[in-house]
């Protein structure tokens, strides 16, 4: 190689480095306030904001939904199987939405509630289809295959 | 330099009038096979797939979504590449390359987006939201409209390609994040489905209309490249020789 070639090489794999090394800092320090939801164990460990508002992600546990009768309202509990925290949502839910869903929830917490302004449902990146899933809801209920196989994803 | 451990083919496809006449023997096979292995991958994803167990027909939507995200990621690490090798060999064809690249990546990637946002506002409950994922792919958008940007802000369109070519090789760094941010960060967006190595998470009945629709991408994508570098290539050597040739032969 030429040395002229050789020489802007080098200084373009430098740049590319220089960046390539400040970008990674910044990443890594972003960690932090890159977090786009808190898990009910980080609530509960007081690593969310007590006062402003955030988001709040886990699993819809079973059998905690109830719809307030004559409004939109919708009490429900999110868990990440280690803590619960109950969440009062006033709205249309999406599609997604059904108990055992990983669910991000945006509000704040008021007197150990937290009042949600919005609800989205996570969807996880299993795909199959519906017999397939009734087949695999059969082999559990038969304790033929391990509980964590498929499905349900961890926030 | 020394050239004995570049091949004598890709010295021969570097000089313009070459490659002018390989583009177009290439490009309407590329095309051909672009657009039979999509209608494939398209019967195949809208009609004999089966429904998702949770998002019932929606679902479908991966099968433009997912390959065109591909795509977004592979044109800018092209692009990049031949960005390189415009800077430091100072190569004709590889700024012709890159820069062609960039209208198709930035186009792949608007298509990520907008369908994206089509499928999240019904299963996820909204059009957007700025979590790791949405917001580098977004990033990317703008890499892409930067370097077209730049490449036509310049008089001299080669400075411009050098310039711009610079630039996509810096947002390069950008890659690692789009791909990664679903496991280094709790996102919104669901991790990666297909695995290159090991085990995929999505029914075979899904998974290959989604792997044909990602060939007929790529097919597109270099067929699209070779039509845009064969008219840009006789824009830059207006003047020169074989052009003049090409034209009076055309012409006759």
């Amino acid at each position: 190689m030429n040395p002229v070639r050789k020489r802007r090489l080098i200084i373009t794999l430098l740049i590319l480095g220089a960046v390539a090394i400040a970008t990674g800092l910044s990443v890594f320090a972003l960690q932090q306030n890159m977090t786009y939801l808190y898990s009910p164990t980080e609530v509960d460990a007081g690593k969310a904001p007590h006062h402003g508002q955030f988001r709040l992600g886990g699993i819809v546990k079973e059998g905690s939904i109830h719809r307030v009768p004559g409004s939109l309202t919708t009490d429900f509990v999110i868990t990440d199987r280690f803590q619960n925290i109950p969440v009062q949502y006033t709205g249309i839910l999406p599609d997604l939405f059904r108990v055992g869903q990983s669910t991000i929830t945006t509000g704040k917490m008021e007197n150990g509630t937290f009042v949600a302004t919005t609800v989205l449902a996570k969807h996880d990146e299993t795909y199959m289809p519906p017999q397939v899933e009734q087949a695999i809801v059969k082999a559990r209920e038969e304790n033929r295959i391990p509980k964590t196989a498929q499905g349900g994803g961890a926030p | 330099m020394s050239r004995s451990y570049i091949p004598h083919f890709v010295h021969w496809l570097g000089s313009p009038p070459n490659f002018y006449r390989f583009a177009g023997a290439w490009r309407p096979w590329l095309m051909a096979a672009a657009l039979i292995a999509g209608a494939i991958g398209l019967y195949g994803g809208l009609v004999l797939a089966p429904p998702d167990y949770q998002q019932g027909d929606a679902y479908r939507i991966i099968f433009i979504h997912v390959p065109s995200a591909w795509m977004s990621l592979f044109i800018y690490a092209g692009m990049a590449v031949a960005g390189l090798i415009a800077l430091v060999w100072r190569v004709k064809l590889a700024e012709v390359v890159a820069m062609e690249s960039a209208p198709i990546g930035a186009a792949f990637t608007f298509i990520t987006l907008v369908t994206g946002s089509l499928w999240g506002k019904p299963m996820w409950g909204t059009w957007w939201t700025w979590d790791a994922r949405l917001t580098s792919e977004l990033v990317l958008l703008f890499l892409y409209l930067g370097v077209i940007g730049l490449y036509h802000a310049f008089e001299d369109r080669r400075r411009g390609a050098r310039a711009a070519s610079l630039l996509a090789l810096v947002g390069i760094v950008n890659l690692p994040i789009v791909h990664y941010s679903v496991q280094w960060w709790n996102t919104l967006h669901q991790g990666s489905t297909v695995n290159l190595f090991g085990h995929s998470l999505i029914a075979s009945s899904m998974l290959w209309p989604l792997l044909v629709m990602a060939l007929a991408t790529h097919l597109y994508y270099f067929a699209s490249l070779l039509g845009r570098a064969r008219a840009d290539l006789l824009e830059l050597e207006g003047g020169k020789q074989w052009v003049r040739e090409l034209v009076l032969e055309e012409s006759r």
